[in-house]
């Protein structure tokens, strides 16, 4: 019984969020799918003349971030093994993980730790898969006439302390900050590695969590800051050293430049036998060398440190 | 002989088309009921273990001005938000009802002909561009342009309400001009037969009588405007605060449950919170709707 209603109330859900355009984020599917997609697997009848052909279905959701790249990934791998079918789906690197927890989903793309975001023990159920590695850039308005700014100075803006470009060396001008939400992985990320404290919303800063958006909103408004993926950036906006380094790939992989996450893939336990194939197929040069650096992320291989969630590194 | 049998067969089968009939339209109306309830029952299941699970107290999260569900301690202030959705939308319906009035009264007094065959349309049309169109318009027209004219940021209450009016135009149109055309045309005629010009009888007659059903439009467009998420979010900037000024970066109900909806886990205080916005939000939809019905009673002519 209860669990038809579950799936009543699924079903509606799906209809209601697609309806009323929870889509904000580049190509993020919001609606969240129905408590079905157990491998649906159905024996073939014909004996198979490969012993070891994959076959069922997976479900990945979460991380809009991450998605486009397990969308191209899962592409190229269904294009490989024609029995396997994978379904990869946005909602934010919470709803993947809520929805690998309760599994709903076979894998939950996050751009965060699950310590950070589930109870301690529903943590502990999941299986961590680094993928990738994704670094944030401050960015601001081409016409700012500011080139690198400082941990004290980044905290100074975006606590509100400092409030006019001109304490900064620049013209002028007053500062915009364009956020993301507070419960943001792209936010979290920043905040941690970037400002090193979390940081209050302010009165009169936009907030928005697309990274699409933000980018034209920072492109547009004079004196505006914010923060964005590597991937993301263009001529439109103009990209900040941060202490004096810059943000580039090389400098990430050593170590240098600290603003930068994992992009993780998580599964509860450890991953059944097609969700392993999958995953073990993006670690593969293929991909890491394909799809990771064409999207812009870099290769977790490439990286020559680790860290682990309380930010210690250690050189590999 | 014949005849009886025929008679019987085709009772029987009228008998059968009674029974369908009433069977598949109980089924709908079960699936309807049942859709509505579930709904229901899930957001106020969510929405409501925020004061209970959580422990956040009603009145702070109706009445508190900071919202800041990540910090330490979390607060849970949602004020910002219901003020940003009210003003919005009642901006909206601002700007709106004056100009479909005027649109209704043209396409039925002034040009009935073309009127209701080329402009209704083209006014309906609007109701089918995606929201996302209406929010892309407004980040890259009307954002930088109320930021090029008005001190300020250009996003806020101005734009939200702005993008939001024309929205809402068509719903409001369309109750408008059917309004308008249901007017009995015995009342225009006596005015007419009075002596009374045209703009006397618009002005005189034809609005004040209508006036209820006028009413209906405006609120069901307010309803509209106020359920509204992507546009509003898309050119409000967003800022969880009571803006001090009509541009400055405000957030409204549901811009706040989209922005964070799908970042946060199922359970979480923040979570929790998000659906008590969303219950707030259903709230004032049926509140909406029992105005339109008291309203609608009333314009019975």
């Amino acid at each position: 019984m209860k669990k038809t209603v579950t799936l009543i109330m699924a079903i509606v859900l799906t209809f209601t969020l697609a309806a009323c355009g929870k889509n904000t984020n580049n190509g993020g599917n919001a609606s969240t799918p129905p408590a079905t997609n157990s491998a649906s697997t159905e024996p073939t009848t014909e004996p198979t003349p490969e012993p070891k052909k994959l076959e069922g279905s997976i479900l990945a959701t979460g991380s809009s971030a991450l998605q486009p790249l397990v969308d191209q990934a899962s592409k190229a791998f269904m294009d490989a093994n024609s029995g396997v079918t994978i379904q990869v789906q946005g909602g934010g690197s919470g709803t993947g993980l809520t929805q690998v927890s309760e599994g709903q989903s076979d894998i939950g793309n996050s751009d965060v730790y699950a310590e950070e975001k589930l109870d301690a023990d529903k943590a502990g159920e999941l299986v961590d898969h680094q993928v990738a590695v994704v670094a944030m850039a401050a960015v601001v308005n081409p016409k700012v006439n500011v080139d690198t700014l400082t941990k004290q100075q980044l905290i100074d803006i975006f606590t509100g302390k400092v409030t006019n470009w001109k304490d900064l060396g620049g013209d002028d001008q007053k500062i915009v900050i364009i956020n993301r939400p507070s419960s943001s992985g792209t936010r979290a990320t920043f905040e941690k590695y970037a400002l090193g404290t979390k940081t209050d919303d302010l009165q009169g800063s936009i907030q928005e969590d697309s990274s699409g958006t933000v980018r034209k909103i920072i492109g547009e408004t004079p004196g505006a800051i914010g923060y964005l993926a590597l991937s993301y950036l263009d001529d439109s906006v103009k990209t900040l050293a941060y202490d004096g380094v810059a943000a580039n790939e090389e400098n990430v992989a050593n170590g240098t430049y600290p603003v930068w996450a994992y992009e993780h893939m998580y599964t509860k336990g450890e991953p059944n036998e097609v969700a392993k194939a999958f995953l073990d197929y993006m670690m593969t040069d293929e991909v890491q060398d394909g799809a990771v650096v064409e999207l812009g992320y870099i290769p977790a291989k490439k990286m020559q440190i680790t860290r682990d969630i309380e930010g210690n590194i250690t050189k590999k | 002989m014949a005849q009886t049998t025929d008679k019987k067969i085709s009772a029987n089968n009228h008998f059968a088309e009674e029974w369908v009939g009433r069977i598949y339209s109980t089924l709908c109306v079960l699936v309807l009921v049942t859709t509505i309830v579930a709904m229901v029952y899930f957001v106020a299941s969510r929405g409501l273990s925020t004061f209970f699970k959580n422990d956040v107290n009603v009145l702070d999260l109706l009445t508190g001005l900071k919202w800041s569900p990540e910090g330490q301690p979390p607060l849970f202030g949602a004020l910002p938000f219901i003020f940003g959705s009210f003003s919005t939308s009642m901006l909206a319906a601002l700007i709106a009802a004056p100009l479909s009035f005027c649109a209704a009264v043209f396409m039925i007094e002034i040009t009935p002909r073309f009127g209701r065959k080329y402009l209704q349309p083209v006014i309906e049309l609007l109701a089918g561009i995606p929201s996302v169109v209406y929010g892309f318009i407004g980040l890259s027209v009307i954002v930088p342009f109320f930021r090029d004219v008005f001190p300020g940021q250009g996003v806020g209450i101005a734009a939200g309400a702005l993008v939001l009016s024309i929205m809402i135009l068509p719903t409001m149109t369309t109750v408008a001009t059917d309004a308008l055309a249901s007017l009995p045309s015995g009342l225009k005629e006596g005015s007419y037969a009075l002596g009374a010009t045209r703009w006397q009888t618009i002005y005189r007659v034809v609005l004040p009588t209508t006036l209820p059903s006028l009413m209906t439009g405006v609120v069901l467009g307010l309803a509209r405007a106020f359920g509204e998420a992507l546009a509003v979010q898309m050119v409000i900037g967003n800022a969880p605060f009571v803006p001090r000024g009509l541009f400055e970066s405000a957030s409204t109900l549901t811009s706040a449950i989209t922005l964070s909806m799908g970042n946060t886990v199922s359970g979480s205080a923040h979570n929790n919170a998000l659906w008590s916005l969303a219950l707030i939000l259903m709230v004032m939809t049926f509140i909406f709707v029992f105005i339109v019905r008291w309203l609608e009673k009333r314009s019975k002519l």
